[in-house]
């Protein structure tokens, strides 16, 4: 819809350019900022010509520019050796959206828009991922601490997600997943990732829990998993806190025992 | 900044923080429509580079040098692209609205994909989807054949896929002012005072309306034939605001954005007053009145106790009858509220012509009533308003209200400017009248032979803040679905109570689904208590040709008449089309099925006129006053009178749904489209066919036909699921879905299975998955992401049987049938559900959560 209260939209070049006004938000693919009501937005500075190379394979992983579409994210093209790349489709596809907003999404868009159904969100978490900042000082923090709650991240003003980089560990682990919503191709209840590591299982949780949860899991079922520390399920029309609960513990018992 | 689009440049400068969607229409681009302005619904689709988005969705200042392809572009009604043939040759559509999106999606897809997540983000209301996946995959399901009983195609189809059929805001008018709406941040309050010269001030606004500019007449959005069936308690803009949302005021601009920005300049102080939100407390004393001023001239049932309508009847003794049953049961249920999400949003265009006559545009299913209204509530004389509309983009009763066309008049009366309204698809969640939620408790009892001694029903319905269509629904809801048992015992106790919540109104089935829920559900329950099989429970019960058709008066249904009677054949074509399919190991598989009841028109008289008049050119012009909204009568009233003629459909040219058409109808619902406007298009094509063998085809020659609605037939649906359900998660797998209807003659088999594939569609939705969550007043679910209606994805493969009946009243013997479908579903779908569970599901939506939990085994 028409943002009716933005009054600049700015398409910088380079880094130099990229300076945020008070009510001035980065844009990316622009299909959740354009799909609601923005009050007191008045300024977008859209990073997509920014040139920034959507996929760069590294010594030590996979480097994902914020403004890589989903649609290039699926057209990648990986390594046989990464066996942990099905499980890019199944996120993407856990989206509500169709395939017609991944021509335009961007993986940083999903993340920083930090609604707890956030699917790249989970695969990030799911796969250990960092998140490279762009801020005076540049930092990375890990996508599991990056997204804070229910649309919430740790992004301070004019600061901009510039990249995710995925280690190759990651890439190559075996890894599971399970989901579930509360109709078949619907909004995420909840998303568990589960990653074979040589310490254990590491459990990811999205979806059914406002913030991004990881724990490792040991071989005897969920002990190593703080479930203290998990006690943001929620309620909304994509399910019952409860329900959410149950389907989580049940998904990471099945993905523990698939990969122990 | 140039770009193109249908192969015609376009140079334009986009707003900052502007859309495609809205671009392109501002240039006259009309293909591309607004279903949501989300993202979510598909209904804008275009390919950009031959890539495909959701126009709503693009930042337009990425547009510079684009190539930018509609479903115009894709093909023409001369030069049809193939898959725009395919979506007419399959009747892949009903209103229509989304189709031009869902065509352009289709012209990207191949072969292999799958059709469930490739259209996940193209959203249609009316077909089921069935036909889509049809028109996708090359099946063709019409025929070239124009008569009556034959699979005609929809006359406005080549243009409905090349996305040229106008619907009720795509033409151009010059000077256009917008309208945009203050909604009331209160559930209840007062005004106390407006200010709002800041708001005029700002450039481009050309008025703001408040409750000062408002006549002082009492109306109700609700249109009927008589407009006493609802009650007087709505104003075009009132001090009062009874729920969150209610109008406030109004401005009146150059642009939607500028319109929608004075907003934040209106100064508003208001008195908070207390609210209630629940209809048991609403009722109770002591609670806070929503409308305790009004008089009996507002035709309110109880205003002192927040009671709009009740009816407390019974016939024989309950007491006594359930005293000598050899088992009974009882239970309660309940429904949410449902919005309607016809993928057309209310909208309309007012202007004056010419000679000062008001003339309005609107996405209405009434245009008669609306203009009655109008004048009633402006007190202008009839001549002096025309309304009208073009294609219609879906209703489902929704748009049986006056909702957009009041203010817009307003507006119009004020600035004498041309001025629109159209609603967001948040509007239509928040302030839009839903279905109405209730709570209904059911008793029955029976002989150990399981012959029916006593069914008792009490129902609650939230009404909502205002009464359109409260009293009606409550009436109709506790109508055949009681009347369809023989039972010597029955009582029955309803009210319609006014709460604080936004307004509940007509939806497909008009109150019945709520009350069959309940009623077929503890039907079901019987038939366990009984140990009789549920098919044969109905048949000892269900009424026959001879049996008085009465819920508890003996002569309150007096034009009711068995015009035919096929509700045996349903029973037995659905129990011997149920098979014995199973689910994946650990799901619980149950078998389910539940009969409906609804009369062929509604109460009290629904008039149609129509004239037919030989054209020229061979062409017969048809003027008939109903709409056309994805119910497929304007098919149908083509097969009426081609076969009446004996011409083929091409030389039937319709106009329809315009008050200066001069032929009245009061309006396309209640199903009336084929019973009532079909006979009378049948009798003066008949009345024309006769004079025509006497003087040969004159040009000017016409012949007029009329129906009045009464006497009324009886039409029947009955529904079977096989279900598996997961106890472990509550996904529920339909492995089985089949209705019987009858319908009478069937005057088009497509449409026909297309109404029931679409009926079946959207209740499965309300028995699975749709809620409108309301909060304290505030709805919680404000956008088609929160909201689920059902996708390609949910919607089963549902197999269509048809009775064989020829009614004695309807046209060439047909009977009405586009809400019944809807109206079994939720009940068989729960009673299968309860087979598989062992549990019975008593509320609406029984969703993955809600079922999970009931399958948790006790805690003790």
């Amino acid at each position: 819809m028409d943002l009716i209260t933005v009054r600049e939209l700015r398409v910088p070049r380079t880094r130099d350019d990229l300076v945020f006004a008070p009510g001035e938000r980065p844009l990316g693919g622009g299909t959740w900022l354009y799909s609601e009501p923005q009050p007191g937005l008045v300024g977008l500075v859209d990073l997509m010509a920014l040139g920034w190379p959507p996929l760069t394979v590294t010594d030590d992983g996979l480097e994902i520019a914020a403004t890589c579409t989903l649609a290039q994210l699926l057209a990648f093209d990986a390594p046989a050796e990464w066996t942990a790349w099905p499980l890019v489709e199944k996120c993407v596809n856990s989206l509500l959206a169709s395939f017609k907003i991944f021509n335009l999404a961007t993986v940083g868009g999903n993340i920083c828009t930090s609604l707890p159904a956030g699917s790249l969100t989970a695969l990030l978490v799911g796969l250990g991922g960092t998140a490279q900042l762009w801020g005076a000082p540049d930092r990375s923090v890990k996508v599991v601490d990056f997204v804070t709650g229910d649309r919430t991240n740790v992004l301070a003003h004019g600061e901009v997600l510039r990249s995710l980089h995925i280690p190759l560990a990651s890439l190559t682990a075996r890894t599971g997943f399970r989901r579930i919503a509360l109709s078949p191709l619907g909004r995420t209840g909840t998303l568990v990732t589960g990653r074979a590591t040589t310490q254990g299982v590491v459990v990811g949780i999205t979806g059914g829990t406002l913030r991004p949860h990881e724990g490792l899991d040991g071989l005897d079922g969920l002990d190593g998993l703080d479930h203290r520390r998990v006690d943001d399920w929620f309620t909304d029309a994509h399910g019952s806190a409860d329900w959410r609960r149950a389907m989580t513990l049940r998904f990471i018992t099945e993905i523990v025992e698939e990969l122990s | 900044m140039r770009f193109t689009v249908d192969g015609a440049p376009i140079e334009a400068t986009p707003r900052p923080g502007q859309v495609l969607r809205t671009l392109l229409r501002e240039n006259d681009h009309f293909a591309v429509k607004m279903g949501c302005d989300a993202g979510d619904c598909g209904a804008c689709t275009v390919l950009v580079d031959g890539t495909p988005f959701h126009s709503c969705i693009y930042p337009a200042h990425r547009l510079e040098g684009a190539v930018v392809t509609t479903a115009a572009g894709l093909g023409t009604v001369e030069h049809p692209h193939p898959v725009q043939q395919q979506f007419v040759d399959a009747a892949g559509f009903q209103c229509g609205f989304c189709t031009a999106g869902m065509v352009v999606t289709a012209s990207t897809l191949t072969e292999g994909d799958d059709l469930a997540v490739k259209l996940k983000g193209n959203l249609c209301r009316c077909t089921g989807y069935r036909s889509i996946g049809d028109a996708i995959c090359g099946v063709t399901n019409t025929t070239s054949s124009s008569e009556a009983g034959t699979s005609t195609k929809a006359p406005a189809g080549m243009r409905v896929v090349t996305g040229s059929e106008p619907y009720t805001l795509d033409l151009a008018t010059t000077s256009l002012l917008h309208l945009a709406v203050l909604g009331s941040p209160h559930s209840h309050a007062r005004i106390l005072s407006i200010s709002y010269e800041r708001a005029l001030a700002l450039e481009g606004v050309h008025a703001v309306l408040t409750h000062q500019d408002s006549p002082d007449v009492l109306f109700s959005t609700a249109r009927h034939e008589e407009r006493t069936d609802d009650p007087d308690d709505t104003r075009v803009l009132d001090p009062v605001l009874r729920f969150q949302g209610q109008r406030v005021a109004a401005v009146v601009a150059d642009t939607v954005a500028i319109a929608q920005l004075a907003l934040d300049l209106i100064e508003v102080a208001y008195e908070v007053l207390p609210a209630v939100f629940d209809p048991e407390e609403a009722r109770a004393p002591g609670a806070p009145l929503l409308h305790g001023e009004k008089g009996p001239e507002s035709r309110i049932g109880e205003a002192q106790r927040n009671v709009l309508a009740q009816l407390h009847g019974e016939m024989g003794s309950v007491t006594e009858g359930l005293a000598v049953a050899h088992a009974t049961v009882t239970g309660t249920w309940t429904t949410p509220r449902v919005s309607h999400v016809a993928l057309e949003t209310h909208a309309t265009r007012g202007w004056l012509d010419a000679s000062g006559r008001l003339v309005l545009r609107t996405s209405s299913q009434v245009p008669y009533l609306v203009r009655d209204e109008i004048c009633h509530i402006f007190d202008l004389p009839t001549e002096q308003v025309r309304v009208f509309t073009a294609r219609v983009g879906g209703g489902f009763g929704g748009k049986q209200e006056i909702l957009t066309e009041d203010l817009v008049t307003l507006a119009v009366l004020k600035t004498g400017r041309a001025v629109q309204y159209e609603f967001s698809r948040e509007d239509e969640f928040t302030i839009a009248p839903t279905r109405h939620p209730s709570r209904v408790t059911v008793t029955l009892g029976a002989t150990a032979d399981g012959v029916l001694t006593a069914m008792h029903v009490d129902e609650v319905l939230d009404t909502g803040a205002y009464g359109n269509h409260g009293i009606g629904v409550m009436f109709h809801g506790v109508g055949e679905s009681l009347s369809v048992y023989r039972c010597a015992n029955k009582r029955v106790d309803a009210e319609s109570v006014y709460t604080n919540n936004l307004p509940s109104g007509a939806f497909r089935g008009y109150g019945l689904g709520q009350v069959i829920f309940a009623v077929e559900s503890a039907m079901d329950d019987l038939a366990r208590a009984l140990h009789l099989d549920p098919f044969e429970l109905r048949r000892r019960n269900v009424i026959v040709p001879g049996d008085p058709i009465v819920v508890t008066e003996a002569d309150e249904e007096h034009d009711m008449l068995y015009g035919s009677y096929g509700l045996d054949q349903c029973l037995d074509l659905v129990e011997s089309a149920l098979g014995d399919e199973t689910g994946p190991d650990g799901w619980l598989v149950g078998q389910g099925m539940a009969l409906a009841m609804i009369a062929s028109m509604p109460p009290r008289g629904h008039f149609a006129e129509t004239v037919i008049t030989v054209a020229d050119e061979g062409f017969f012009e048809l003027a008939v006053g109903t709409a056309e909204f994805g119910n497929g009568t304007t098919t149908v009233h083509t097969q009426l009178a081609a076969t009446a003629l004996g011409v083929p459909a091409s030389q039937i040219r319709i106009v329809q749904s315009d008050t200066d058409s001069g032929t009245y109808d009061t309006g396309a619902f209640g199903s009336a489209g084929v019973v009532v406007a079909g006979k009378a298009v049948f009798a003066a094509a008949t009345a024309l066919a006769a004079q025509i063998a006497a003087s040969g085809p004159v040009v000017g020659l016409s012949a007029t036909g009329r129906h009045d609605g009464t006497p009324r037939s009886i039409a029947f649906n009955v529904h079977g699921f096989r279900v598996a359900v997961d106890p472990l998660s509550g996904e529920v797998r339909i492995l089985q879905s089949v209705q019987a209807v009858d319908a009478g003659t069937v005057m088009n088999p497509e449409q026909l299975r297309g109404q029931v594939e679409g009926g079946t569609a959207q209740a499965i939705g309300s028995a699975l998955y749709e809620e409108l969550r309301v909060v304290d007043g505030t709805v919680t679910t404000r956008a088609l992401r929160e909201y689920h209606i059902p996708q390609f994805a949910d919607v089963p493969h549902t197999r269509v049987l048809f009775a064989d009946t020829h009614d004695d009243l309807g046209p060439l013997g047909a009977k009405s049938m586009s809400e019944a479908p809807y109206n079994p579903v939720a009940p068989a779908l729960a009673n299968a559900i309860r087979d598989a569970l062992g549990v019975r599901p008593y509320d609406l939506p029984m969703s993955r959560d809600r079922l999970w939990r009931l399958a948790q085994p006790p805690l003790n």
